[in-house]
């Protein structure tokens, strides 16, 4: 009935979007990009989402409890590392960017090789 | 493209793609009801088939084996991609970050930060070996586990100084971590060719649920695993501190 799981992750998508669309600092736009990410997480993990479901391990409950999907989950544990080395490289690429330019502004080094 | 016009035809189609999300998300099931059958289907039978206690570890490292050794090698691809975009450039010197300002004296580091960070070390990389081997009894596994252990080397950091942490970093041990967990990652997986199986099919002996030694190569493949995200992040953390050593060009003002 409550879609509130869906809608944060549809906010933080745009959200995410327009900080990198109008930023004016690499990191900042770096940071973006995580958060339009960490959307997809929600978005699977919601869809994942069964009400009164454990966590699937079955250690301490019998198999046969009921239990979140599995599937979801396991895409977003590797995707959130993935997704922390990938920031790394654009970090990376920033830091160049700004011992080339001197800035970490788009437009003012955009505006510069004109 | 000035920024503020920028902006209008970024909220013009934020809007419209907005609008389509919504659409789409009202078809999903409600939040809540689980409609998919396969995560039902996975939590019947993935203890009795892999003897795995984790579930999403025996989804992550056996039935989806290959696509977390793709997702592996992007994260390998990019640590190496760091140390490519951060090598040391031809025109760049090494100096001191302190070397700017010689009349400011950069605080050192406090009794208290060094202490509970190296007493925290070995509790850190403990547990960091425990969330690796558990992996697939109760949650954790090579990526969580991985980036505990990587912790350890940013303790050193903390409690010393980054010149410390090159000394102590020992650069051999941590190219052959990452390297020997991505090489290792395909090894298991030929293993399932050498017995005459598909490639990464869990051809190991299963045991008991429950047991430290069960559940085939999927304790294998996460101890790889961690091996390759532990020395990743490592080599990150030196590459983006090194940073602060190299930084200028002779002769530039910044």
């Amino acid at each position: 009935m409550i879609h509130l799981p869906y809608l944060v992750a549809a906010w933080l998508f745009l959200v995410g979007l327009y900080g990198i669309v109008t930023s004016r600092n690499l990191v900042h736009a770096v940071t973006c990009l995580s958060v339009v990410q960490s959307s997809t997480y929600i978005l699977l993990l919601a869809v994942g989402f069964e009400r009164g479901g454990t966590a699937p391990i079955f250690l301490d409950v019998p198999v046969g409890t009921k239990a979140v999907d599995p599937v979801v989950g396991a895409l977003t544990l590797t995707d959130i590392v993935v997704g922390a080395t990938v920031s790394a490289l654009l970090l990376a690429l920033a830091v160049q960017i700004y011992k080339h330019h001197g800035t970490l502004d788009p437009e003012r080094f955009r505006s510069r090789e004109d | 493209m000035t920024p503020a016009l920028r902006r209008r035809v970024f909220l013009a189609a934020a809007a419209v793609a907005g609008g389509l999300l919504l659409w789409g998300l009202t078809g999903l099931p409600d939040y809540g009801v689980y409609a998919g059958p396969y995560g039902d289907v996975l939590n019947a039978v993935a203890v009795g088939e892999r003897k795995a206690t984790n579930v999403v570890a025996a989804v992550t490292f056996d039935y989806r084996g290959v696509d977390t050794m793709g997702e592996e090698y992007i994260l390998f691809a990019a640590v190496v991609g760091v140390a490519i975009v951060l090598r040391a450039q031809r025109e760049e010197t090494e100096q001191a970050p302190d070397e700017d300002a010689a009349d400011r004296r950069a605080p050192g580091t406090s009794n208290a930060v060094r202490v509970l960070g190296l007493a925290l070390l070995g509790p850190v990389v403990l547990f960091g070996i425990y969330v690796v081997a558990h992996g697939h009894l109760s949650p954790g596994g090579g990526f969580q586990g991985g980036v505990v252990l990587a912790t350890g080397a940013l303790l050193v950091y903390l409690s010393g100084e980054y010149v410390t942490l090159r000394r102590v970093r020992p650069v051999g041990l941590i190219d052959l971590s990452e390297g020997s967990g991505a090489a290792g990652y395909v090894a298991v997986g030929l293993l399932g060719l050498a017995a005459g199986a598909t490639f990464l099919e869990n051809v190991l002996p299963l045991g008991q649920p429950g047991a430290l030694l069960s559940a085939g190569t999927i304790p294998l493949i996460n101890l790889t695993v961690g091996l390759e995200v532990a020395g990743g992040f490592v080599l990150l953390l030196s590459e983006f501190l090194e940073q602060t050593l190299v930084v200028r060009r002779p002769g530039e003002v910044t």
